[in-house]
C-alpha cells in the first residue's frame, strides 16, 4: 500500500490538470452562455436556455461517453482537423467538463447579472459612463463577488467530476485508485489515502473561496 | 430505428426496464438519503461536541470524495463488511448483498450527506425570534420543533430538495459499475454488443431528460401547493 | 431511545430478508459477458458464447445445477473472493501470478495472443515468426522481442486492465510502449478502429470476431503469443482456502469435480465441437 502512494501523488497531479483546464475553459463559456441568456434576443436567448437544460438535465457520465465513444463513430470527423483533438483522451475529457461546468456556470453567474439592484447601474449613468464601461466595471466585478459561494461549490463539484476521466482510460487519481483496489483487493486502504488527498484540495479549494470572499468583503 | 425494437431482436424492451429501474433506485436512494438526514441533520445541533463532529464528517467526506470513489468503496468492501459483521455473530454463509441495494445504499449516503446540508441551512435560516416568541407563550419545546421549526424547515428545503433529487438522478449512472442494470448500464451493453455507442449514450441522455423534465414538472406543483399553504 | 432501537432491528431485518443467502448446492458460475466469442450477451441480455455453453456441459457432467452471474472483468477475482460465485469461466488464463491468489482446475482451451492494427497502418507489414512461446529460451525468441521492440517504440497500444495482455506490456519484454488500459475488450475494439490507438493486444479470436462482425479492416500482425507471461491455457478459476473450513472443503471438491467434467467433455469431444462451433478452430486443450 505504501509503495502505492507515489503513484496515487502523480495521478494528483493530472487530476490537477484536468481540473484547472475545465474550470478555466467552463468560466469562459459560462460568461458567453450567461450574457446569451440576459440578452434581449430571443434567439441566443433560447440556445443558451436549452445548451444549460441539457447539460445540467444528463449525468456528465453519459456526455463524456457520447463525445469519447460516440463521436469516435462518425468517420468524416475522424477526417477532420477536429480529430487531432478528440484523438485524446485527455482533450475528450476537457470537452465533456468544460460543456459541463459551462452550463452551471452561466446559471450561476445569470442569476448574479439579474440580482445586481438597479442601484448600482443608475449610480454609473448618473456619473456618466458608458453601457459597456458599467459593465465591465460595475456588473461584472459584482456578479463575481455576488456568486463566489455558489461558484466554489461548483468548483467543488467539478474536481469531483474529474473522477469520471477515469472511465475514458486517464489514469487520475480515481483512475490509478481503483487500478490499486482492483490488484491489492483492498478498497478500504485505498478508499482512506485518495479520499484523504480529494479531501485536502477541496479544502484547499474552499479555503481559496473564503479568502476571496473576505477580500472582496473589506473592498 | 430496428436497434429500439422490443423482443428479441431489438434493445426497447431492455432499455424501457433499465429505465424503470433508474427511478426505481433513484427514488429509494432518496429515500434512504432522507432517512439519513433525520439521523443527521439533529446531530448538527446537538450540544455534544462527539455528535456534531459525527454529523460534520459524515457530510464534509462524503461531499468532498468523487462519488465513484464512494461507489467502488461499496462495490468492492460492501459485502466484506457484512459478511464480517455477521461473522462476529457466528454466520459464515455467503451474504448476497443485491445490486439495487448496494447501489441504493451507496447513492442514499451520498444523497443523505447533501440533504443533511439543505435542512441544516433551511433551520439556520429560520427567524431565532420564534423561539422567543414561543417560550413567552409557554410553547413546549417538542411542540415548538413539530408546529413551528419542521413546516417552515420543509418548505424553505423544498427548492434545494429538488436539486439534490436531480443530483441523485444523475449519480444513478455511476453504479451502473456495480452491474445494476439501469440505463447507463444498459446502454453501454447495447453500445458493446451493436458497436453503435454514439446512438445508444444519445438515447440514454434522451431518456435522463426525459426523467428530469418530468421530476421539474412535479416538483413545481410541490412548491406550489407550499407555497400556498402558508 | 426505545423507539429508535426498535427501528434499527426492524432495518436490520428487513436488511437480511433482502440479502438472499445462498446454500451451498447451487454451483454459482461468474464471467464478464463482454468478450467475444468467449463470453458475451445477445440483445434479449442473454449470456452466450463459448464459455456460457461449455459452462452448462460441464454442469450437465458433473450432474449439478449451476447459475452463471455476470461480473465485470476489474471486479472479477475480487467477486470470487467475496463468495460472490464459486468459479471463474472467463476466458482467464492460467497464470503463477493469478495462482498466488487462486486455484485453477486443468485448462480447457488454448488461447493465443494477437496484436491487431488497422489495415494499411505501418505496422501492418511487421514480418515475424509465425509464433512465439515465452516459455522457450534461446536466440530467436530474443530475436523476435527485439523486433517487436524496435517496430513497437514509441507506440500507443490498447489493452484490457488486469490481463495477460497488460502484463505482458508492462513487463519490459518488448521495450517501452504506451499501454492503454481498457474497462472491456469492446471498448479496446471501438478505439482500435477509431484509429485511437496504434495496435491492440489480446486473445486472437476476440480480434478476428470483431473483424467479422463489425466488417471492420482489423488485421492480426506479429506473431501469436503463449507461454511464460501469457500462462498456460484457459481454466475454470477457483477460490483457495484452508481446506478444514466448510467453505473451504466445498471448493476442494468443486475444484475435483471440474477437472473431471473437464476431462469427460474433452474425451467426449464437447470441447472440440464447442471450439469450432465459436472460434471456428479447435482450441481445445
Amino acid at each position: 500500500m505504501i509503495t502505492s502512494v507515489p503513484k496515487l501523488l502523480y495521478a494528483t497531479l493530472i487530476t490537477l490538470k484536468l481540473l484547472s483546464f475545465s474550470i478555466i475553459f467552463g468560466l469562459f463559456i459560462g460568461l458567453i452562455f450567461s450574457l446569451m441568456r440576459i440578452s434581449k434576443n430571443t434567439l441566443l436567448n433560447k440556445i443558451s436556455y436549452y445548451y444549460s437544460y441539457i447539460f445540467r438535465g444528463t449525468p456528465m457520465l453519459v456526455q463524456l461517453f457520447i463525445i469519447y465513444f460516440g463521436l469516435a463513430q462518425l468517420d468524416w470527423l475522424r477526417e477532420s482537423f477536429l480529430w487531432v483533438i478528440l484523438k485524446e483522451p485527455f482533450w475528450c475529457a476537457i470537452i465533456a467538463f468544460s460543456l459541463n461546468t459551462g452550463a452551471y456556470t452561466s446559471e450561476i453567474l445569470r442569476s448574479a447579472f439579474q440580482t445586481i439592484s438597479k442601484g448600482y447601474i443608475e449610480a454609473g449613468e448618473s456619473l456618466g459612463l458608458s453601457k459597456f464601461k458599467i459593465f465591465v466595471t460595475i456588473q461584472i466585478p459584482v456578479a463575481i463577488k455576488q456568486s463566489l459561494p455558489a461558484y466554489g461549490n461548483e468548483i467543488i463539484l467539478m474536481l469531483k467530476g474529474t473522477s469520471l476521466a477515469s472511465t475514458v482510460t486517464l489514469m487520475d487519481l480515481t483512475g490509478v485508485s481503483k487500478f490499486i483496489i482492483s490488484t491489492t483487493y483492498k478498497p478500504v486502504e485505498v478508499f482512506i489515502v485518495a479520499g484523504s488527498i480529494y479531501l485536502f484540495l477541496t479544502f484547499l479549494i474552499h479555503s481559496f473561496i473564503k479568502y476571496n470572499e473576505k477580500k472582496y468583503e473589506a473592498k | 430505428m430496428e436497434l429500439l425494437y422490443f423482443g428479441q431482436k431489438g434493445w426497447g424492451d431492455e432499455l424501457f426496464l433499465s429505465f424503470l429501474m433508474t427511478i426505481a433506485v433513484s427514488m429509494s436512494a432518496f429515500s434512504v438519503g432522507i432517512f439519513l438526514s433525520a439521523l443527521f441533520t439533529p446531530l448538527k445541533f446537538s450540544k455534544l461536541k462527539l455528535l456534531k463532529f459525527i454529523s460534520n464528517f459524515y457530510t464534509t467526506v462524503i461531499r468532498g470524495v468523487p462519488e465513484l470513489l464512494v461507489i467502488y468503496l461499496f462495490f468492492f468492501g460492501g459485502s466484506g463488511a457484512v459478511m464480517f459483521v455477521a461473522s462476529i455473530f457466528g454466520y459464515n454463509e455467503y451474504i448476497e448483498i443485491n445490486a439495487f441495494v448496494t447501489g441504493s445504499l451507496a447513492i442514499g449516503i451520498i444523497s443523505g450527506a447533501y440533504s443533511t446540508e439543505v435542512f441544516r441551512g433551511a433551520i439556520q435560516s429560520i427567524d431565532k425570534g420564534q423561539f422567543e416568541a414561543c417560550k413567552v407563550l409557554g410553547i413546549k419545546k417538542n411542540i415548538y420543533f413539530l408546529k413551528v421549526i419542521l413546516p417552515q424547515m420543509l418548505r424553505l428545503a423544498i427548492p434545494n430538495l429538488s436539486n439534490v433529487w436531480q443530483l441523485t438522478l444523475k449519480d444513478t449512472a455511476l453504479i451502473s459499475v456495480t452491474g445494476l442494470v439501469e440505463i447507463m448500464r444498459q446502454s453501454y451493453i447495447a453500445a458493446g454488443s451493436t458497436r453503435d455507442p454514439l446512438f445508444f449514450y444519445s438515447f440514454a441522455a434522451l431518456l435522463y431528460l426525459i426523467l428530469t423534465f418530468f421530476s421539474m414538472k412535479v416538483i413545481n406543483k410541490v412548491e406550489k401547493k407550499y407555497s400556498r399553504s402558508f | 431511545m426505545r423507539k429508535l432501537s426498535k427501528t434499527i432491528i426492524s432495518l436490520v431485518a428487513v436488511f437480511f430478508l433482502l440479502a438472499n443467502n445462498t446454500l451451498a448446492d447451487k454451483i454459482k458460475i461468474g464471467t464478464e459477458g463482454a468478450y467475444p466469442p468467449w463470453n458475451s450477451k445477445d440483445a434479449s441480455g442473454k449470456l452466450i458464447g463459448f464459455e456460457v455453453e461449455l459452462a452448462q456441459e460441464l454442469c450437465a457432467i458433473m450432474k449439478h445445477e449451476c447459475t452463471i452471474v455476470e461480473q465485470d472483468w476489474d471486479g472479477m477475482i475480487p467477486a470470487l473472493l467475496m463468495r460472490k460465485f464459486d468459479a471463474i469461466m472467463a476466458g482467464m488464463s492460467i497464470t503463477e501470478e493469478r495462482l498466488k491468489t487462486i486455484n485453477f482446475s486443468q485448462g480447457y482451451a488454448d488461447e493465443v495472443a494477437s496484436l491487431a492494427v488497422m489495415k494499411g497502418s505501418s505496422l501492418a507489414n511487421l514480418q515475424t515468426v509465425k509464433s512465439l512461446s515465452l516459455s522457450k529460451k534461446g536466440g530467436d525468441v530474443k530475436k523476435t522481442l527485439d523486433q517487436l521492440k524496435n517496430a513497437l517504440a514509441g507506440k500507443t497500444i490498447g489493452v484490457q486492465t488486469g490481463t495477460i495482455h497488460q502484463n505482458f506490456l508492462e513487463s519490459g519484454d518488448v521495450g517501452k510502449v504506451n499501454v492503454r488500459k481498457y474497462k472491456t475488450q469492446d471498448e479496446v475494439n471501438l478505439d482500435l478502429a477509431a484509429g485511437r490507438i496504434d495496435a491492440a493486444l489480446a486473445a486472437a479470436v476476440a480480434f478476428t470476431d470483431y473483424a467479422a462482425k463489425s466488417g471492420k479492416p482489423v488485421v492480426l500482425v506479429g506473431p501469436t503469443f503463449s507461454g511464460g507471461a501469457f500462462g498456460n491455457g484457459v481454466g475454470v478459476g477457483i477460490r483457495k482456502g484452508d481446506s478444514s473450513s466448510t467453505v473451504g472443503k466445498r471448493d476442494a471438491k468443486i475444484l475435483k469435480d471440474f477437472n473431471k467434467a473437464i476431462n469427460t467433455a474433452r474425451k467426449k469431444g464437447i470441447i472440440s465441437k464447442l471450439a469450432i462451433k465459436h472460434f471456428g478452430f479447435d482450441a481445445s486443450m
